[in-house]
């Protein structure tokens, strides 16, 4: 009796250590779902170059540390930029393919539909290609990371420059979504602030082709700065559309509000000199970036790296370095570990991802060169200012962000 | 200054005129796929495609051979009508006699195949592609500036459309055609090569498509997806109009453009959704169309 017991807890012991050893990684993979755009007006600055940059940094990390032995899968998706077709996605990865995290994810409407998704099934959601900054604010949540920019960072950057050089009065043309009405909303508060006023604005469906009546109306609002809160294809489109009705030369100025090497790439330095806008990675910062985007456009089709598809890299890897210093991927635990650690990579530098979920780096004003200046594709920007770190993003304190007690 | 329903005339008259510009583009596309369907019977999907390879078609010969956009106007139209051409002949004409919707498929299929290649050979951000000189610049018409671009897209779209009009309606060719339509075999009994006529009535109405690309290449993006986002449109215009009627696209055409552009001055977040609410009206009261006879 005696006997039969000390075997039937000898047993238990032995499933339980062979158990802790495998069972913290579910399925015995981990697996990273890049869901994003790969088919339409976001998918030069996301789409496959995402996906390469997740499956590079996978590289990296197995090569240096030959001691994590657990397979890493990466597969993709398309949302189309729609909430529902990205919830779908999201749902099914989660429930029956065995995925542990989701990367990426821009257009902040489906962002936010799979940060609710995640939080609910305790998976883990790090987002670089979504802007609002409602991430990290009365949307935060325990099992996501705002990785690379938002909302908040790119109207403190480029509005504050913009609004002290004495551009201050605006007139806002916003892409008609979850994404734009928060650009529009801290852009406007950081002109405000900065003693400006906004004449007016006007909400543009996600997606247009003719961006002329919008930027008529703006014309007619005699503001002298008109910013654009849109992004990918619609900024192109409108910065394209702006210089043909004399915008510019007619005395006013339009600020990209968020503006990717994709999009100058697209516009041609010609329509795309002098726009001043922020952005937290440029591939010719220092030898690191060089040396990464040398390999990343060896596999990406010669296409050059945005911030956003820097961020999947420097996301990736963190990610996998708190998954082996946990042996596990629980997606809650897997972020605690993640917000617990500084983060370090190639692209980013040293930074720290804080309580609320918002990674911190440097952020750059940077601005497009003239035709003359540049010395050839995808050398566009000049460096105007580095905003450091700790004044790039928002306070966490005026972020209403339940997770974070308020002081 | 005078004001309609809070809205300074001034504005007004701009949107009207920018609803027209659209407009054109409207009526150039339409009319291609009215062309199409009105005298082959095949709902030509790949249109769109056609028309971005139309924009994409600019951009090489600008970029690699060095023709600027005078060049383009001719030989792309002449480029893609071609590939329109081929596109007949080898997969197109083996669809006759089934219904209608195997063509649509075949070019839903083509439409999806080639804007893919694209995609993954140029990138969804566009290329650039600048305007010819001696269109640059505009006027300033008290209400409005018009850039000068704008103000020939509008024409030349008039043109063609009154043209295409004028060969399918009042000519010899034209009769032709229409009675290869209604009767191929007693049409061709009379010594006319029909499948020969309907080939290159194909790769006609892909010209169009492709001229339209020309056109729109030095405003919109030069992208994969220029042509799938519009052909939604244009085919809302053709169905609102009355499938395979070649006036009531084109006035169809413009007329949708200018009311798209009033909404985008009223209530600009259902500007691109004004042109479906119409389409499901005019399908209720009239199925066949505004100026549709079937």
């Amino acid at each position: 009796m005696k006997f039969k017991r000390k075997l039937i807890a000898a047993a238990a012991a032995l499933a339980l250590t062979a158990g802790a050893a495998h069972a913290q990684i579910s399925g015995n993979v981990v697996k990273i779902g890049i869901l994003n755009d790969q088919s339409s007006l976001y998918a030069d600055l996301s789409g496959q170059g995402s996906v390469v940059a997740a499956k590079m940094a996978v590289e990296d990390f197995k090569a240096a540390n030959k001691g994590f032995t657990t397979p890493v899968e990466v597969i993709f998706a398309d949302h189309q930029n729609k909430a529902d077709v990205g919830s779908q996605i999201a749902n099914k990865w989660y429930d029956s393919e065995g995925v542990d995290v989701i990367v990426d994810t821009p257009n902040s409407g489906v962002a936010l539909a799979v940060n609710q998704i995640t939080k609910d099934k305790g998976k883990a959601f790090l987002n670089s290609g979504a802007a609002t900054s409602d991430l990290t604010g009365k949307a935060c949540s325990p099992n996501t990371i705002h990785w690379t920019y938002d909302t908040w960072m790119l109207a403190n950057g480029t509005g504050k420059a913009i609004v002290k050089t004495g551009g201050d009065s605006w007139f806002f043309v916003t892409a008609d979504y979850a994404f734009g009405h928060a650009l529009e909303r801290d852009t406007e508060a950081v002109v405000l602030k900065n003693g400006g006023k906004v004449l007016g604005k006007v909400r543009a469906p996600i997606n247009t082709q003719d961006f002329s009546s919008f930027l008529l109306q703006a014309q007619a609002s005699k503001a002298k700065i008109i910013g654009l809160a849109n992004a990918g294809g619609d900024t192109v489109n409108s910065i394209k559309q702006a210089s043909e009705f004399g915008i510019v030369k007619g005395g006013q100025n339009l600020a990209g509000l968020l503006v990717f090497l994709t999009d100058v790439h697209g516009l041609g330095l010609e329509k795309a000199q002098g726009l001043i806008f922020t952005e937290t990675f440029y591939w010719d910062l220092n030898d690191q970036t060089r040396a990464f985007t040398k390999r990343f456009a060896a596999a990406n089709g010669g296409k050059y790296p945005t911030m956003v598809q820097a961020g999947v890299y420097s996301a990736v890897t963190h990610y996998l370095k708190a998954v082996s210093a946990l042996n596990g991927d629980d997606g809650t635990k897997v972020i605690a570990k993640m917000k617990e650690m500084p983060t370090d990579d190639p692209l980013f530098g040293k930074g720290i991802v804080r309580a609320d979920g918002r990674k911190i780096h440097p952020a750059y004003l940077v601005e497009v060169k003239k035709p003359s200046e540049s010395k050839g594709p995808y050398d566009y920007y000049k460096i105007r200012a580095t905003i450091p770190a700790e004044e790039a993003f928002r306070p966490m304190a005026d972020g209403d962000c339940p997770l974070v007690a308020k002081k | 200054m005078t004001e309609i329903f809070g809205v300074p005339t001034q504005a007004l008259f701009g949107q009207l005129l920018i609803g027209l510009i659209n407009g054109s583009f409207y009526a150039l596309l339409s009319l291609g796929l009215a062309v199409i369907f009105g005298l082959l019977n095949i709902i030509n999907f790949s249109h769109g495609a056609q028309y971005m390879m139309g924009a994409f078609c600019a951009y090489f010969l600008a970029n690699r051979l060095g023709l600027g956009y005078w060049w383009a106007l001719i030989l792309v139209p002449l480029i893609i009508g071609a590939f329109g051409v081929v596109i007949e002949r080898l997969m197109i004409s083996r669809l006759y006699k089934f219904d209608h919707l195997y063509g649509l498929l075949l070019t839903f299929g083509l439409a999806l195949i080639i804007q893919g290649l694209f995609r993954n050979e140029f990138g969804s951000a566009g290329l650039p592609y600048s305007m010819p000189e001696q269109l640059t610049g505009g006027r300033n018409l008290g209400f409005m500036f018009l850039p000068n671009y704008r103000a020939w897209v509008i024409i030349a779209s008039l043109v063609v459309c009154l043209g295409t009009w004028f060969v399918i309606e009042r000519t010899k060719l034209g009769s032709y055609l229409r009675a290869a339509t209604e009767n191929p075999t007693m049409v061709q009994a009379f010594g006319v090569n029909v499948p020969r006529m309907i080939t290159l009535t194909y790769g006609f109405g892909v010209a169009l498509a492709g001229l339209a690309g020309v056109f729109a290449a030095p405003i919109y993006q030069v992208s994969p997806q220029m042509g799938a986002d519009l052909i939604i449109v244009v085919f809302a215009v053709v169905v609102i109009g009355g499938m395979g009627s070649i006036l009531g696209s084109v006035i169809t055409g413009f007329s949708l453009g200018v009311i798209e552009g009033l909404t985008k001055v009223f209530y600009p977040e259902a500007s691109n959704t004004v042109i479906f609410v119409i389409m499901a009206i005019v399908l209720m009261i009239r199925p066949q169309g505004l100026f549709g006879q079937r």
